[in-house]
């Protein structure tokens, strides 16, 4: 019963998210950025926006000019997200690479660092009057939903071991559309269903930030309005205008 | 009335009259009796907005918010992605001046945002308060009107966003929906009328122009004895459009003075013009392209008409951002003009690169009585470039105030160059009704200054923009400056420069004769 119940929330989960983050990207792809308008000084090259975006996304460059704490937090946050994502793919393939295998230890201990970071952030939230101005509820449950995921991560790691080859089995069953039996433990029922339930809210919230961020005119535009004409793709062309009379010549 | 209390307890410790970054705790809705005047409908309707609020404003506001959707992805993609870190709420110089917790940078686009949410986003429409959605009402759109006009559109907030979210482009777009129901700030729409009607901001016509530039050529002459030309809507090589307070406010027109002379010791054929008689474009604050269009091309027609080769512009901040960014993506291309000059040409890299070709000659001591530091407008700082590597619009300006002056100091490292702090008059906010928003936008400025002042006993500021140098003359007596302590960067130009033939260039001859003379004598 629990089996076929998690088996469904994983194959709309997977379907929200990847349809959902598609639909948005696709948005964002169309919708046009119709004048060059980069936050300056800005690249005059396309490699140097990409070392521009590189610096963003991978060392938060802006976040570092702006708060060092709220950068300590979020780098604690999103590195161990990363480490923690590499490991878990070992769940989903087999035999598991050597990659993630020499990453397991590093994963497995940046959990620690991942709830760590979130719970920065909240402190954040709740104690800096600024902050705490412009948060709505979303904001304070979407970081309990990753303490939530992160602590119950944990727990199965540290705590009450799991049986995290039936966890596999289970994944990979889902993945051949052959289901197998979900352990039951308490701990892994709660982890996954937070996990399926980020998934299914990633693509309506502000979590399409991740993708998102590549999107952005401010970031990832090529200074050069002189160099290159850039048209405004509404606006007729400038050879139909009208122009308004000289004053006194009407 | 506690609130008052509070914000003045706030703003009035030592360290609040003394940090230019200090930032308050917030106090709610300390600027919300700070409101401009609206427009009148004459000047709404020569816009293309309604000139009052339509019966169904709600669906024409909703309506024109999925129109904007779909053409800006700015809008659509900052509007989704802000993670509410909080980076951004101490950058506006508004917030640290009225410690308004809505002048916070995300909390001015949540204004918008949530509404944004309500109507078009999923979560929005099922669960509201849980992602703080709100429903379109008279109310909101009361809040949209004052403290949309209490953002200068600067860009500070934009640096320091992980994802480059820039308040500025969700104010434009908020006010574009507000004209859209027929609510106008009274300030910027009037002047965009004036320009579609006589041709710039001041209403000045163009006899009155003509006479203006006479009498300054003749001013010139009496100085320097040299006759320095000010041609008006003659054909030439080189269109100059400056921001029309250039002809007219102190001191703006003796940087105009300086322009004329530079182009007159570079020898080259210019004009002004009449009808392009104004630089700055406030359709641009507005967020309407058509409008930033109808202002721009003005400048393309005359350009064409008086068989120009390359145009370059005056020193103005929001102007430069609307000439660097703007005027060949919406009046362009402008492939009739050299293709040797960037279009357009900042007045600046065309006075610097004469002096680095050693075409202008200078008398520095002129300015030696000036202890100077320099103002980088936001826009030319954080929305436009000069010369062409990344950042050349901070060096270019000092470079030239370095060449005509011996005491330049820096102000503070984080509020300089992209960290720049407003003059707290942009964005179309320079008007009177204003005045307290003003100054309190403009404080932190002006305590970066001060400490300058301090340090190096510097009394001068030098600025490339016609709206920070209007807002300084005003702003600075109740900091303790004189009006006159703020500067054009090409008024230090025209101190210094030696033109050919005039009375300084015979003084500095003697001076040097004489100094030698004293020299053989020892
Ligand atoms: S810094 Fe950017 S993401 Fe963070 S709260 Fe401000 S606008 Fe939102
Ligand atoms: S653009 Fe400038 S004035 Fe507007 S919110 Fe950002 S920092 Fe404040
Ligand atoms: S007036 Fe000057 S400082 Fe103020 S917004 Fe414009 S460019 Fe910036």
């Amino acid at each position: 019963m629990l089996t076929v119940l998690y088996a469904l929330l994983y194959y709309v989960a997977t379907a929200v998210f990847i349809v959902g983050i598609a639909y948005r990207v696709w948005g964002y792809w169309k919708t046009p950025a119709p004048a060059v308008i980069p936050t300056t000084p800005a690249p005059v090259t396309r490699t140097g926006v990409v070392w521009r975006m590189f610096k963003e996304v991978a060392l938060f460059e802006s976040l570092w000019k702006s708060n060092k704490w709220i950068w300590i937090f979020a780098m604690m946050f999103h590195l161990s997200l990363w480490l923690i994502i590499i490991r878990h793919l070992r769940y989903f393939i087999e035999p598991v690479p050597t990659i993630i295998v020499l990453a397991q230890p590093f994963g497995k201990y940046a959990g620690f660092f991942f709830v760590l970071g979130a719970l920065g952030l909240f402190a954040r939230r709740i104690l800096v009057a600024r902050v705490r101005y412009i948060s709505n509820p979303s904001d304070y449950l979407m970081l309990l939903m990753f303490l939530g995921i992160g602590i119950t991560g944990l727990g199965m790691s540290f705590v009450m071991k799991a049986d995290i080859v039936g966890v596999k089995n289970f994944f990979l069953g889902l993945m051949t559309f052959n289901w197998q039996p979900l352990p039951s433990d308490l701990g892994v029922l709660l982890h996954l269903a937070l996990v399926a339930l980020f998934m299914i809210i990633f693509p309506f919230s502000k979590l399409v930030h991740a993708p998102g961020v590549f999107f952005s005119p401010t970031r990832n535009m090529v200074d050069n309005p002189r160099e290159k004409f850039h048209p405004v793709p509404w606006l007729p062309s400038i050879d139909t205008v009208e122009y308004d009379e000289p004053h006194g010549k009407k | 009335m506690a609130e008052e209390e509070k914000v003045i307890e706030e703003l009035t410790t030592e360290e609040a009259l003394t940090d230019p970054l200090f930032v308050p705790e917030p106090v709610e809705g300390a600027a919300a009796h700070i409101k401009s005047f609206p427009a009148a409908p004459e000047f709404q309707e020569k816009l293309g907005y309604p000139g009052e609020r339509p019966e169904n404003w709600k669906e024409v506001a909703l309506n024109k918010m999925q129109d904007l959707r779909g053409k800006f992805r700015s809008f659509r993609l900052f509007l989704d992605i802000c993670v509410k870190c909080g980076a951004c709420t101490d950058k506006c110089h508004y917030y640290m001046g009225t410690a308004d917790p809505k002048n916070m940078p995300v909390a001015r686009q949540d204004l918008l945002r949530s509404v944004y949410r309500r109507y078009f986003t999923l979560p929005g429409k099922w669960f509201p308060s849980l992602v703080g959605a709100r429903d379109l009402t008279e109310e909101v759109l009361d809040e949209w009107y004052t403290y949309y006009f209490q953002c200068s559109e600067c860009r500070r907030c934009s640096v320091y966003c992980p994802y480059g979210i820039d308040t500025a482009e969700i104010t434009m777009a908020a006010r574009e929906i507000l004209d859209s129901v027929g609510i106008g700030m009274k300030y910027t729409n009037e002047i965009i009328g004036k320009v579609y009607d006589v041709g710039n901001n001041l209403g000045l016509q163009a006899p009155a122009l003509k006479a203006t530039m006479e009498d300054l050529e003749e001013e010139i002459e009496e100085d320097t004895g040299v006759k320095v030309r000010i041609p008006v809507d003659e054909p030439a090589d080189i269109l100059l459009v400056p921001p029309s307070a250039d002809f007219f406010a102190e001191p703006h027109i003796d940087g105009l003075i300086g322009y004329a002379k530079v182009f007159h010791a570079a020898g080259v054929k210019w004009t002004i013009s009449t009808y392009a008689s104004e630089a700055a474009n406030f359709a641009m604050f507005i967020g309407s392209y058509e409008n930033m269009r109808r202002v721009s091309q003005r400048i393309r027609r005359e350009a064409i008409r008086l068989g120009v080769k390359r145009i370059i512009i005056g020193e103005c901040g929001h102007a430069w951002r609307a000439a660097y960014q703007f005027l060949n993506t919406l009046a362009g291309p402008f492939d009739f003009l050299d293709p040797n000059y960037p279009v357009p040409q900042h007045i600046c890299e065309f006075t610097w690169d004469l002096i680095q070709k050693g075409k202008l000659k200078f008398d520095k001591s002129q300015n030696d009585h000036l202890k100077l530091t320099f103002h980088d407008s936001c826009n030319v700082a954080r929305a436009s470039r000069m010369g062409d590597y990344p950042g050349g619009q901070f060096d270019i300006p000092r470079n030239i105030i370095k060449a005509v002056c011996n005491h330049y100091y820096e102000m503070p490292e984080d509020t300089i160059k992209e960290a720049t702090l407003c003059c707290g008059g942009g964005g179309g906010l320079l008007t009177d009704d204003l005045m307290e928003l003003r100054k309190k936008g403009g404080s932190p400025r002006m305590k970066a200054l001060k400490q300058v002042t301090e340090e190096y006993g510097v009394n001068k500021m030098a600025a490339i923009c016609a709206i920070c140098k209007t807002q300084f003359s005003k702003i600075m007596p109740y900091n303790g400056y004189a009006m006159d302590d703020i500067m054009s960067v090409h008024q230090l130009v025209s101190n210094a420069i030696i033109l050919p033939g005039s009375e300084q260039e015979a003084e500095l001859a003697e001076a040097q004769a004489g100094g030698e003379s004293e020299k053989e004598d020892a």
